[in-house]
């Protein structure tokens, strides 16, 4: 394998792994205050046993996330000094905020972990809320760094010297919004529909109904109300990008040639050598209104890059499908659960349950297919239209050998994950069938 | 600005080889204890240091997070150069984290408890050992940017036996802050005295081990003996760590716990100080006597003023609130 591509994807193998323990470490925090919010107030045996449940989980994905996040802080450093060398000063600053962030969710959590039976039982509830917010403001600041590299600002950059730098501009650049409302959007349904997609599953088994169904409301409530909105927020990511990123617009929907009454194409096989696709759905105009909000206007196609500063149009084009795919997906599931709320009976429907739990691993995975688009879409570019991906590399050779190294461990610790957040639900019905839970730690 | 953002970075390098190192310390010393105490001493372990046990290893993001927002330059070269050490100290990072979780919180207790084990004590031996090597190579002036083949460029930079030594100074080090932290959190007499013992014999290691890494540097022509005991104020500082250690052992024969804390804390900050004042600013010494310097290679202004005020705010949020936490999980000392 050769260096370039080893260290790109051991960038992406990394990144692809953290982003799904940090949307869960940013988002489940969220269910378990609401959880145990629910049980100081009803004082329902059951919502207890749920949030402690729920907090081993959060106990479980934070650790893996601050690992994994951990080496993602030197990674830049290890694979891209470059990049880093001349990025650091400008976009560092969401970073260090972001340090104060997960400084506070750290203390937040040791506090909510071991503070059962401490402390005032409120503390004890805003220590859990805490979590959740600083997890969820550190989500912010990290997506505002990678914005800054899709949208480049607060410095002026002529003949490769980078002066007049504002770390406060660059923080605040112009795709920072849209991509951190989609991003905070996409934990949520993600992970909301994840976490909603086991319990319907141990509904379906019928094992503890009761608790599972408790369960299941929170988390199905704050998943459906995020998909609802995400394709909304996605328009309105693409409506930016078509600005700002053109090539990388292009190469989502593979529309080679630049044209007026641009065609939306669904699905299709884009053939990057005769500048055709195969197979594909085309709607008239559609492209253009999407991107611009008039069906008439022209969009720019990828003829007008040269090849060298096209993104790869083939992977671009299929990780774009399959987000908006499933978006459109989840989007449809959400309306059947809120529809349900007024049909009260289909709850209890085993189609109902069974459609959900069918979804449990799709927001993730149009999670990992978004940010494909994101970071593969924006190459050849590191930072957009200012450094190659190529000149930021480091001059180490035998990156590959790191690469499968780092391969293994993320490979092994997922098996280690999954196999043990099985055996924490199969637990359920011994730790938390009986109605006095003895186990009190 | 710039001396504010030096002194957080200091201070978070401090703070992490006390705190992150005590913790690896306390896997080091469960590596040596005989089987059939082991079990005693992970609750004692567990008990000591479950609640802070995130925030100990925050310290070093803060650190890295310094570095390459405030001296890119510096952060690019170390990970050029130190790439393997680096990559060595976060796989072990890696599995010592979620080793610990796992141990913990996998729902059934079984043989995989075995594996756990097994690896969350052997990485806590090889990361502050690497940890030390890193440490070490960016004073030791081996490290060659204009190199031209392979070993010299990324593996003699830090395969040498200064840096070696310097790791396993690291290690013994992180044992003797652990131990003595766990003597406080000791259950019965049995228990103080089993920790008491681990203190000494870990003390002991820990000043041949400093011994042998003067001796390495005389042989290395590395000027540690002149940064040390060449400069008044790194002098006064080791007389200060000296004098504390007899402090320390007077304490914990009188039976108290905070103190003996407090001390060891203070020999560790006494010896970061004397080798990182000597040759401040520079932080990485290059081959050749060319070396890089903090002041000279700081990020522009803006940025460093940016740094500087999240910096200080952050820690008017962070450090109320991690006394709190400390203090809330402190067992003993209100009996
Ligand atoms: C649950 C996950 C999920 C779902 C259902 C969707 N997205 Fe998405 N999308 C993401 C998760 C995501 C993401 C992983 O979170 C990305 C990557 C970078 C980012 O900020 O968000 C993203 C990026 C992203 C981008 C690129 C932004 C950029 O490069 O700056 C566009 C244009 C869209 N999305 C558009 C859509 C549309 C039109 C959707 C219609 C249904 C949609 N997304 C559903
Ligand atoms: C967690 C969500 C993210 C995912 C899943 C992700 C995914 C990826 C992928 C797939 C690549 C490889 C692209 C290619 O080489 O073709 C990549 C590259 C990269 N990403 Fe991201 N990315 C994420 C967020 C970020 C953030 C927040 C940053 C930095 C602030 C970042 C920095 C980089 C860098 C430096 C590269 C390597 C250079 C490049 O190939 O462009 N990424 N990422
Ligand atoms: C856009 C993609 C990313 C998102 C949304 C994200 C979000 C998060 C969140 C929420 C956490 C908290 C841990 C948890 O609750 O489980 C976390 C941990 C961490 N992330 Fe990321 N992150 C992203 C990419 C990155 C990148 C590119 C870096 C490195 C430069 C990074 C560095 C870290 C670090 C150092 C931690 C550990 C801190 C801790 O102990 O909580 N993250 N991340």
């Amino acid at each position: 394998m050769d260096d370039f591509l080893a260290a790109r994807s051991q960038m992406a193998l990394s990144l692809g792994f953290h982003i799904i323990y940090a949307c869960i470490g940013m988002v489940m925090p969220f269910f378990m205050a609401v959880s145990h919010y629910k049980w100081i107030k009803s004082k329902d045996d059951r919502y207890r046993q749920l949030t402690k449940a729920w907090s081993k989980g959060v106990a479980i994905f934070f650790a893996t996330g601050a690992v994994s996040g951990t080496m993602l802080s030197f990674e830049l450093g290890l694979l891209w000094p470059e990049f880093m060398k001349h990025a650091g000063p400008i976009f560092g600053m969401p970073f260090s905020l972001e340090g104060t962030a997960f400084f506070i969710e750290a203390i937040a959590l040791g506090f909510y972990l071991y503070g059962w039976n401490r402390f005032n039982p409120w503390f004890h509830w805003f220590t859990g809320v805490v979590v959740g917010v600083s997890g969820l403001a550190s989500g912010i600041l990290v997506v505002s760094a990678n914005a800054w590299m899709n949208s480049p600002a607060g410095f002026d950059f002529d003949n490769g010297t980078y002066s007049n730098i504002d770390p406060i501009a660059a923080m605040f650049n112009d795709a920072w919004l849209f991509q951190s409302i989609h991003m905070t959007l996409a934990a949520i349904a993600a992970t909301g529909f994840a976490v909603a997609g086991v319990h319907a599953f141990m509904i379906l088994k019928k094992k503890n109904v009761d608790f599972h169904t408790r369960a299941f409301k929170i988390a199905a409530s704050f998943g459906t109300i995020a998909a609802l909105l995400q394709p909304i927020s996605g328009d309105l990511s693409a409506k930016d990008i078509a600005v700002r990123q053109p090539a990388k617009l292009a190469a989502m929907e593979a529309h080679f040639h630049t044209s007026e009454k641009a065609p939306l194409i669904i699905g299709g096989i884009p053939n990057e050598e005769t500048e055709t696709i195969d197979y594909a759905i085309e709607l008239p105009g559609m492209l253009s209104f999407l991107a611009h909000g008039d069906f008439d206007q022209e969009v720019t196609g990828l003829d007008k890059f040269a090849k060298e500063d096209r993104p790869p149009v083939l992977v671009t084009h299929f990780a774009f499908q399959i987000m908006v795919g499933i978006g459109m997906f989840m989007m449809l599931l959400a309306v059947i659960f809120f529809l349900s709320y007024w049909k009260k009976q289909w709850l209890d429907r085993r189609w109902f349950v069974k459609l959900f739990a069918l979804a449990t691993p799709l927001g993730f995975i149009a999670v990992e297919a978004g940010w494909t688009v994101t970071e593969v879409g924006r190459q050849p570019w590191i930072i957009h239209n200012v450094m190659r991906t190529a000149d930021a590399v480091t001059p180490m050779p035998g990156i590959a050998y790191s690469f499968y190294i780092f391969t293994a461990i993320y490979l092994s610790l997922t098996v280690v994950v999954i196999f043990l957040l099985n055996r924490q639900i199969k637990m359920v019905p011994l730790l938390y069938d009986q109605p006095e839970d003895k186990s009190n730690h | 600005m710039a001396y504010v953002v030096i002194a957080y970075l200091w201070l978070s390098i401090l703070l992490y080889l006390i705190l992150g190192g005590a913790d690896f310390g306390a896997g080091i010393i469960e590596l040596l204890t005989s089987a059939k105490n082991r079990i005693r001493t992970r609750k004692t372990l567990y008990h000591a240091i479950g609640p802070i046990w995130e925030a100990n290893h925050m310290w070093l993001i803060i650190a890295i997070v310094i570095l390459f927002v405030g001296f890119p330059v510096i952060y690019s070269e170390m990970s050029t150069y130190l790439h393997i050490p680096l990559v060595i100290m976060l796989v072990g990072i890696i599995a010592r984290g979620t080793a610990f979780v796992f141990r913990h919180y996998d729902a059934i207790k079984d043989d995989m408890q075995w594996l756990y084990n097994r690896i969350f004590l052997l990485s806590s031996f090889v990361t502050p050992f690497f940890l030390g090597i890193i440490a070490a190579s960016t004073i030791s002036g081996r490290i060659q940017p204009d190199a031209s083949d392979f070993q010299t460029a990324y593996v003699f930079s830090w395969f040498n036996l200064f840096s070696i030594s310097v790791g396993l100074f690291t290690v013994s080090i992180c044992g003797f802050l652990a131990s003595v932290f766990l003597i406080g959190e000791a259950d019965d007499e049995a228990d103080r005295k089993r920790f008491v013992n681990k203190a000494i014999r870990m003390n002991i290691a820990a000043i041949v081990c400093g011994i042998i890494v003067f001796i390495v540097a005389e042989i290395d022509k590395i000027p540690l003996r002149h940064w040390v005991f060449g400069e008044p104020l790194g002098l006064i500082a080791v007389q200060a760590a000296t004098v504390s250690l007899a402090v320390l052992w007077y304490f914990i024969y009188r039976g108290k716990n905070m103190l003996p804390r407090i001390m060891a804390g203070f020999q560790v900050t006494m010896i970061l100080f004397a080798v990182s004042y000597a040759h401040f600013p520079d932080f990485i010494r290059l081959h050749g006597g060319r070396s890089l310097s903090l002041l000279e290679l700081q990020a522009p202004p803006k940025t460093m003023e940016a740094l500087g005020w999240a910096l200080i705010i952050g820690s008017v949020f962070i450090l109320p609130a991690l006394f709190y936490l400390y203090y809330s999980f402190q067992r003993h000392e209100e009996r």
